[in-house]
């Protein structure tokens, strides 16, 4: 907290040089000078970002505009959690961040400071896969595989959730994300076998 | 799911899809996915009118941005070889058939089309720079309203003009039924946007990851476009994540990557926002439809009248066969069809899962179920009675058609018994509960191919062909394919696909994968085995005396016939031939039988459901699909294609509808929030059977398409199931709950 205090005195600071140069200034040069603050401003506005994802710590330096969904994508090369919407409307981007699920696109990577983030590629056990992933192939709960890991990530909170105690209760909990491919009744399957623990029919 | 199957003969219901690991780990690696040294991010700057020109762009703000490395636009963007040819004059409107020359000119034909692209070294800052550039234009007066200007439509000059008969005999019929249909635009959405990753190895060789149906069909357009030779360009396509048709074609995202890579001598990497993909990559088209039918009062039909348009877009023309069905799905005497299209200020149109008969079967199938009514008649009994045994328009006879065992299985399993014959009159817990069914048609031809095998010591069978898949699981059914032929494991069998470096493979669309790729992976198995047996009389001691025909080949042994102790596996043989490996090309030509056989796969949709009486919310009880697509390769994902095309045809059915503000010719619904796809609470139980009968005409597969007739008449069928439990014909897509109170 007490370092962002300081970066936001430092974005604070810039602004207001600009500004008094704006009074001081003619318009042409103005403009330069403007381009000139926001080349500096844009270098000291990166933030210090302490994260963990799946169990590696990272100490990032990043703009506060970046979404958590394009840290892992772009920056730590994570491509398992997609990109669907980047508007919180598909639920492709679903991540665990401290155990719940969220939608990534709709979270700047500095909030999530100090905080665990699971996702896709985090959760089997070496070549074991976690029993949620096992179910999706026994169900085949995809077609395309684009929705897929925001769907299990999804599906392993629903069950911890306690939202997944009939199939109706399932489908509402797991709504959030859209399977163009349609794979819905398979996916209630997969959960719905994961939850009693076991393989169904 | 139901297990239930008119024949079981070769499913293997443990069956999973191969590719299924590397999908639930997220190590599938789709086009906008690879890690790429020294990669750039590209985005567009979008027109906001729908028509006019451009006439002045303010970049300075934009340029000086930081991390901006150029913005690419009409003025400066470089010579792009192919365009020559295409472009008129300035400013001069006219339709080009290779669609739009992306920054080619300052004309703008459609609302969100692509005119600027900006290049920074992160995509942030690239969002931000395209935000900061300024564009003035000369406004011109769009045409967006598809329902009032119907009347400017065009004959596109092919299909669709049709008679067999009397013209209009349905008016003089002793029953008869007329009917207008309407369907708005719906867009593909695929969940993965279009994407694509361009790197210049050199100047003449280009390196492309694209989100394609086709691999192969892309390189041909960049090497056309940048004037290189094909072998000069490799498209790489790993995953898609779903298309449903809107990666057909190479769109003007494509070469506008290629083109900023090469300027700036850089890979750069560009994906669509979910907002560009209702923009520039096509939609199934608006259509509106008007059908009269008539019949005898026993209900023998006598005449079908089917007069349909659909949009294109003013810079080029788009046409589907929508009134294809009417010709050729039921038997009739007398048919007469006409198919317009009109060009409106909108970004074209392209085919959408079932394309045509999709929109041609929700006006005929309702037609037909309103005519039923008006008969007094059961629906399906009103079908069995005009049940075409041969093609009604060549009298050619169908490589097969089971479509009879298709309204069978499907009666039983929905409780068709329970249909109320009057409208409106059964209640099931206060609810209004209706039941109605629709039939699925579309053609199931066999394209050429070619794919490669390759034998290894180690005992692994490796096939490549440059198709993709984009989600069917064509990987899974060329395995399986492979697999019972060689009589191998499947995880002895790789099937590899996506890259154009591999052997000329289809383009994946209409269904047809299977067939034309599986049709040359059973080559490849065939030949591979009489070379076993000739490796093995070559270099193996104890076969030196055997002629081949004197030799089997089984579950990946050659063997003597009369002594099966002279038994050889195939990795030995391999080995003692001293080669690293065997290796097989085969190419299949299309299937070229079309004056001897009509070819289609078949389906029937039934559906029960519960609507509101008060609110007119409806409720989908059940689905049951039944598929006449030959024989079932792949078990488990034939019947998610048969599920997931359920699910697209209740969407289209319930939800979809690309909204437009036709003072502005936008969008206004262009988000998945706004945009209604079916979510997983709207989707029932859904039974999918299939008569899986084989094809052995079409292909020695014996399967025919199974991802179209998914699709297609699922929303006729849901119709006809919102008229029985309400009375309430709804003709106009979607059915929303404010068209029933
Ligand atoms: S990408 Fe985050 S919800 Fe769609
Ligand atoms: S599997 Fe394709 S979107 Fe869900």
């Amino acid at each position: 907290m007490n370092n962002q205090d300081q970066k936001d005195s430092r974005r604070d600071f810039l602004k207001k040089t600009t500004a008094m140069a704006a009074l001081t200034i003619s318009s042409p040069v103005l403009v330069k000078a403007g381009q000139h603050d926001e080349k500096i401003a844009s270098f000291f506005e990166k933030m210090d970002l302490k994260i963990e994802v799946n169990g590696v710590a990272h100490q990032l330096s990043v703009e506060p505009r970046v979404t958590l969904l394009d840290l892992l994508r772009e920056q730590l090369h994570l491509t398992g959690t997609k990109k669907g919407c980047d508007h919180g409307q598909c639920g492709a981007c679903t991540v665990h961040v401290d155990g719940k699920r969220i939608n990534s696109c709709l979270s700047l990577a500095v909030m999530n400071d100090g905080k665990k983030v699971t996702t896709i590629e985090g959760i089997a056990d070496g070549d074991n896969l976690h029993p949620m992933q096992e179910a999706f192939i026994n169900h085949d709960g995809f077609q395309c595989g684009y929705c897929t890991p925001g769907q299990i990530m999804s599906a392993i909170a629903c069950v911890q959730e306690g939202h997944a105690n009939s199939r109706e209760e399932i489908q509402e909990f797991m709504s959030g994300n859209i399977c163009r491919c349609g794979a819905y009744p398979h996916i209630v399957d997969a959960v719905m076998e994961v939850k009693k623990g076991g393989k169904s029919s | 799911m139901d297990k239930n199957y008119f024949f079981e003969d070769t499913i293997t219901a443990d069956e999973k899809r191969v590719d299924g690991v590397a999908k639930v780990t997220g190590a599938a690696t789709f086009s906008a996915e690879h890690t790429i040294p020294g990669l750039t991010y590209a985005v567009f700057v979008c027109s906001t009118i729908a028509r006019g020109t451009i006439k002045n762009m303010v970049l300075a703000k934009a340029k000086n941005a930081p991390g901006v490395i150029d913005i690419i636009y009409y003025l400066n963007c470089p010579v792009v070889p192919g365009y020559t040819s295409e472009i008129k004059e300035k400013n001069q409107r006219e339709r080009v058939l290779n669609g739009l020359n992306v920054f080619a000119d300052n004309i703008v034909y459609s609302n969100g089309q692509p005119i600027a692209l900006v290049i920074a070294d992160t995509w942030e800052r690239a969002v931000y720079a395209a935000s900061l550039v300024k564009v003035e234009y000369i406004e011109e007066k769009p045409e967006t309203d598809f329902d009032n200007l119907m009347q400017k439509a065009e004959a596109p000059g092919w299909g669709g003009t049709y008679k067999r008969g009397d013209e209009d005999a349905y008016k003089k019929a002793e029953v008869m039924i007329e009917n207008e249909y309407s369907i708005p635009a719906e867009t593909h959405n695929p969940i993965e946007p279009h994407a694509t990753v361009a790197v210049w190895e050199k100047n003449d060789k280009l390196v492309v990851y694209d989100k394609t149906q086709g691999p192969k069909s892309t390189q041909g357009d960049l090497a056309l476009l940048f004037g290189l030779k094909r072998e000069n360009i490799q498209v790489i396509t790993e995953f898609v994540g779903g298309a449903f048709g809107c990666a057909l074609r190479t769109w003007p995202h494509t070469p506008a990557a290629c083109i900023a890579a090469k300027k700036i001598g850089r890979p750069v990497k560009l994906v669509l926002t979910r907002e560009q993909m209702f923009t520039m990559v096509g939609y199934r088209p608006i259509s509106w439809q008007k059908i009269g039918i008539g019949a005898s009062r026993d209900g023998k039909l006598t005449g079908i009248t089917h007069h349909a348009i659909s949009n294109t877009s003013r810079y080029e023309q788009f046409s589907e066969s929508i009134v294809d069905p009417s010709q050729n799905l039921h038997d009739c005497p007398n048919v007469n069809t006409s198919y317009k299209t009109l060009a409106l200020d909108i970004n074209t149109p392209i085919w959408m899962r079932g394309p045509g008969p999709a929109t041609g079967c929700f006006a005929l199938e309702s037609a037909l179920d309103e005519l039923a009514y008006k008969l007094n008649m059961d629906p399906i009994e009103l079908r069995l009675k005009n049940y075409a045994e041969v093609h009604p328009q060549n009298k050619l006879p169908w490589t097969s058609k089971h479509l009879k065992e298709c309204y069978e299985l499907g009666r039983e399993k929905i409780g068709w018994h329970n249909r109320p014959s009057v409208p409106g009159t059964l209640k099931e817990n206060g609810m209004l509960t209706g039941y109605g069914m629709g039939v699925g048609v579309f053609w199931a031809g066999r394209s050429s191919a070619t794919a490669r095998g390759t034998l290894y010591a180690d005992g692994m069978f490796v096939l490549q062909s440059a198709i993709s898949d984009m989600g069917p699981g064509t990987t899974t059914a060329m395995v399986s394919i492979a697999a019972e032929q060689m009589g191998l494991p499947p995880d002895k069998i790789r099937f590899e696909l996506g890259n154009t470096d591999f052997p000329t493979g289809p383009t994946q669309g209409g269904s047809g994968s299977t067939t034309a790729v599986g049709t040359a992976v059973t080559l490849i198995c065939e030949a591979m085995q009489v070379s076993l047996k000739e490796m093995a009389i070559e270099s193996v001691p104890g076969f030196k005396n055997y002629k081949p025909e004197e030799l089997d080949y089984k579950n990946g042994k050659v063997s003597a016939k009369t002594n099966s102790s002279t038994s050889i596996s195939y990795t030995d043989i391999i080995k003692q031939s001293g080669k690293p490996e065997l290796q097989v090309s085969k190419s299949t030509e299309s299937f070229a039988q079309r004056d001897k056989y009509a070819m289609n796969s078949f389906s029937a949709h039934f559906v029960k459901l519960h609507v509101h009486p008060v609110t007119g919310v409806i409720t989908l009880k059940k689905i049951v699909a039944v598929a006449d697509c030959g024989r079932v390769i792949s078990e488990t994902t034939a019947r998610s294609q048969m599920v997931g095309g359920a699910v697209g045809g209740i969407g289209m059915a319930m939800h979809e509808e690309t909204l437009m503000d036709h003072h502005s010719g936008r969008y206004i619904n262009a988000n998945l929030a706004d945009y209604h796809v079916p979510v997983n609470a709207d989707i029932p139980a859904i039974d999918v059977l299939f008569v899986n009968k084989p094809d052995n005409i079409i292909s020695p597969t014996g399967a025919k398409g199974i991802g179209e007739i998914a699709l297609v008449g699922v929303a006729p069928a849901v119709a006809n199931a919102v008229y029985n439990a309400t009375g309430k014909r709804i003709t106009r897509l979607p059915i929303t709950p404010d068209k029933l109170i």
